[in-house]
């Protein structure tokens, strides 16, 4: 489509767009870039402390249980919450200039997935220096879903985004609705520990097959369910889709609501 | 492909003035009323083509719709009904030093800057060292872009904007950039691009800016086209009604205080033996009710008066004609002129000058009564204020008054 070719045509723009993100990101602050490492193995540290020391959930390497679902969920969450501010943030720019709105969220997301990768390294270390292993096979589905994720989040962030800029609240209300939302996806807890009962209501969460894939390939090192994998393309491509109609509808009024 | 490069077809565009605007939910929830909004049709149905290659002009009051239909163009907003066509990549001069980041160095800002008007990576490569050069920054161009002073941050984004490979460019009011030298640069650049075929599009209250560049001139008014005409034409037309539109207010702004016979008595000294009553400037009849007088017209200052003395030898009426810095451009008293003046117990006295040789501008009339030793009698300052419009001095002159004069040629 139209657009399509012109965001191709605004690639440098992209790029030069994550480049500064991922350049000026705690660029000021004492530890500069190995923010993007320490901030999620602090959160690692504290909730291993609170679910397996004090609340015991008697989930074997609890560390390595949490850590491999806790980086896919900051990266979903930053670019929920984050990528909701990308356009009210550049507000000069998009009245000034012309250039294709969806550029804006979409460098955010790419930085925040590319700030995910290198937590991977991290994973990955971690994976070496405590001998935990890795199943090969299982791991060629890492990069699949991990495209998954990164369509999801796009699609959130191009209706988060858009909306920001109508509802300035949506910025708040999203940050609290994501704390709840980290604690209804299996992230400290496997999906088993949920009630019978409650399964189906649980299993309507989008980013649920996505933490499961992620968990079988690292964690139980198993290759994910067709299911599970299906499940999440489904909603990535869905999510993608909505959030590209909702962001080209309400992109017109941009200029004029800032 | 189109001749044209841009075309708006029966264009029309409001937006909503909100009382109050609320942008958060609580206030769409709860203050219904703070959500009303007043309707403002900006353009009421604009139609025009600019052909590619062509320099054309935007002007019209503040508020006129030039703005909005530049932004039209630029895809900032979009028409409320009715089409605009563009055809060709647009850059502008609108927002400079978009994307740039202050801790990087003024060459990467470039990168960015370019980028987001666009450009793909290979295109900036190629235009990179145009783009330092004319920036005239130099070795600073490696330096961190927090480290300029903000004329540097001007030129630097002015001159990736100019240097965009653009087939449409849309210049609002910013043609100020930078020192003199800088500023015929730009023209000068501008003038190449033209050359070039690109289109260029201007939004400006200088009609000299205008009418050095464009071929021609859009004139929008309250959202309607004026008129579409050449630079020289439009832009007399212009002037003319703004200076029009400029007198009609001085006439209706002139407080009440100065209409008819009063005049502004609030600076006023003397022992009031002889009274002013009432002050009259016209042209040519009494009734007149105007503060606007033309260079070469007649003027006519009516001095109705009240005297109480008995003794009226030697009464002096002064007028000063003072410009609105101070400067007394003329002064004369009666009885230095040996005017024969009829001093009665009420009477009133007429200053006539046929021609008025006043340049246009803003003045005002002092007035005093002397008698002989020097004593004042009555004295007001400021009495009246008053304007000598610009029509009438087709010639140009220029400075305190106007002299008949002639140019010739040489005598060998």
């Amino acid at each position: 489509m139209e657009r399509i070719k012109e965001l191709y045509a605004y690639r440098e723009m992209l790029i030069s767009l994550v480049r500064k993100d991922l350049r000026g990101r705690y660029k000021a602050s004492v530890l500069g870039f190995l923010w993007t490492f320490i901030n999620p193995l602090l959160q690692l540290i504290v909730y291993t402390i609170v679910f397996s020391v004090i609340m015991r959930a008697g989930i074997k390497d609890f560390y390595m249980f949490l850590f491999v679902a806790l980086v896919p969920w900051i990266f979903f969450s930053s670019s929920l919450t984050g990528g909701a501010t990308t356009i009210i943030n550049n507000g000069d720019m998009v009245k000034k200039i012309y250039f294709p709105r969806l550029v804006l969220p979409m460098a955010y997301v790419t930085s925040c997935f590319v700030n995910m990768l290198f937590c991977f390294i991290v994973i990955f270390a971690v994976i070496i220096v405590t001998g935990f292993g890795v199943n090969f096979t299982a791991l060629l589905c890492l990069p699949l879903i991990m495209i998954i994720e990164y369509i999801l989040a796009l699609g959130i962030s191009f209706i988060t985004s858009a909306c920001t800029v109508y509802l300035r609240d949506l910025e708040h209300i999203l940050g609290i609705a994501t704390m709840a939302w980290m604690y209804l996806s299996p992230i400290m807890y496997p999906a088993s520990f949920v009630p019978d009962k409650y399964q189906a209501l649980f299993n309507l969460n989008p980013m649920t097959p996505v933490i499961t894939a992620y968990r079988d390939i690292l964690y139980y090192k198993t290759v994910p369910h067709f299911q599970t994998l299906l499940s999440s393309a489904i909603i990535g491509v869905v999510s993608v889709i909505v959030g590209y109609f909702v962001f080209e509808k309400l992109q017109k009024g941009f200029a004029e609501e800032m | 492909m189109s001749d044209n490069a841009i075309e708006l077809k029966n264009v029309k565009k409001k937006f909503k003035v909100y009382y109050d605007k609320g942008t958060a939910l609580k206030d769409k929830l709860l203050f219904w009323s703070r959500n009303k909004y007043e309707e403002n049709w900006v353009l009421n149905d604009i139609s025009f083509n600019i052909k590619k290659g062509e320099a054309v002009g935007l002007i019209g009051r503040n508020g006129c719709g030039k703005s909005t239909t530049l932004k039209l163009i630029n895809r900032i907003i979009y028409p409320t009904s009715g089409e605009i066509v563009v055809n060709g990549r647009v850059s502008s001069l609108i927002e400079l030093g978009a994307g740039f980041h202050p801790d990087m160095t003024g060459r990467e800002n470039i990168y960015t800057n370019a980028s987001i008007f666009g450009m793909t990576r290979e295109e900036i490569d190629e235009k990179i060292d145009d783009i330092i050069a004319f920036s005239e920054l130099g070795e600073h161009i490696d330096n961190p872009v927090r480290t300029y002073s903000s004329g540097m941050y001007m030129r630097l984004g002015f001159s990736v904007a100019i240097n965009v490979k653009a087939d449409i460019l849309l210049i609002d009011e910013i043609l100020a950039v930078g020192d003199v030298n800088f500023q015929s640069k730009c023209f000068e650049k501008l003038r190449e691009l033209k050359a070039s075929g690109v289109t260029i599009v201007i939004v400006s209250h200088s009609m000299a800016q205008i009418e050095s560049i464009c071929d021609k001139v859009v004139w929008i008014e309250k959202g309607n086209i004026k008129e579409i005409d050449k630079p020289s034409i439009v832009g007399a037309h212009y002037s003319n009604d703004m200076e029009n539109e400029r007198m009609n207010t001085v006439n209706n702004e002139i407080d009440k205080s100065q209409s008819g016979g009063n005049f502004n008595c609030s600076e006023r000294t003397g022992n009031g033996d002889i009274l002013i009553k009432e002050l009259y400037m016209y042209k040519d009849n009494h009734e007149e009710n105007k503060h606007v007088f033309t260079m070469g017209e007649h003027l006519n200052i009516e001095i109705a008066y009240e005297c109480k003395k008995e003794k009226t030898e030697g009464t002096d009426f002064r007028l000063s004609f003072v410009r609105s810095d101070g400067v007394v451009v003329y002064g004369i008293s009666s009885l230095s002129d040996k005017a024969q003046i009829d001093i009665k117990d009420r009477g009133k006295i007429i200053f006539n000058i046929d021609k008025l040789s006043l340049l246009p501008g803003k003045y005002y009339l002092d007035i005093d009564i002397k008698q002989k030793d020097d004593v004042i009698l009555d004295y007001i300052k400021n009495a009246k204020e008053f304007y000598i419009e610009n029509e009438g001095n087709d010639i140009g002159e220029f400075g305190v008054i106007s002299m008949n004069h002639k140019w010739l040629g040489d005598k060998e």
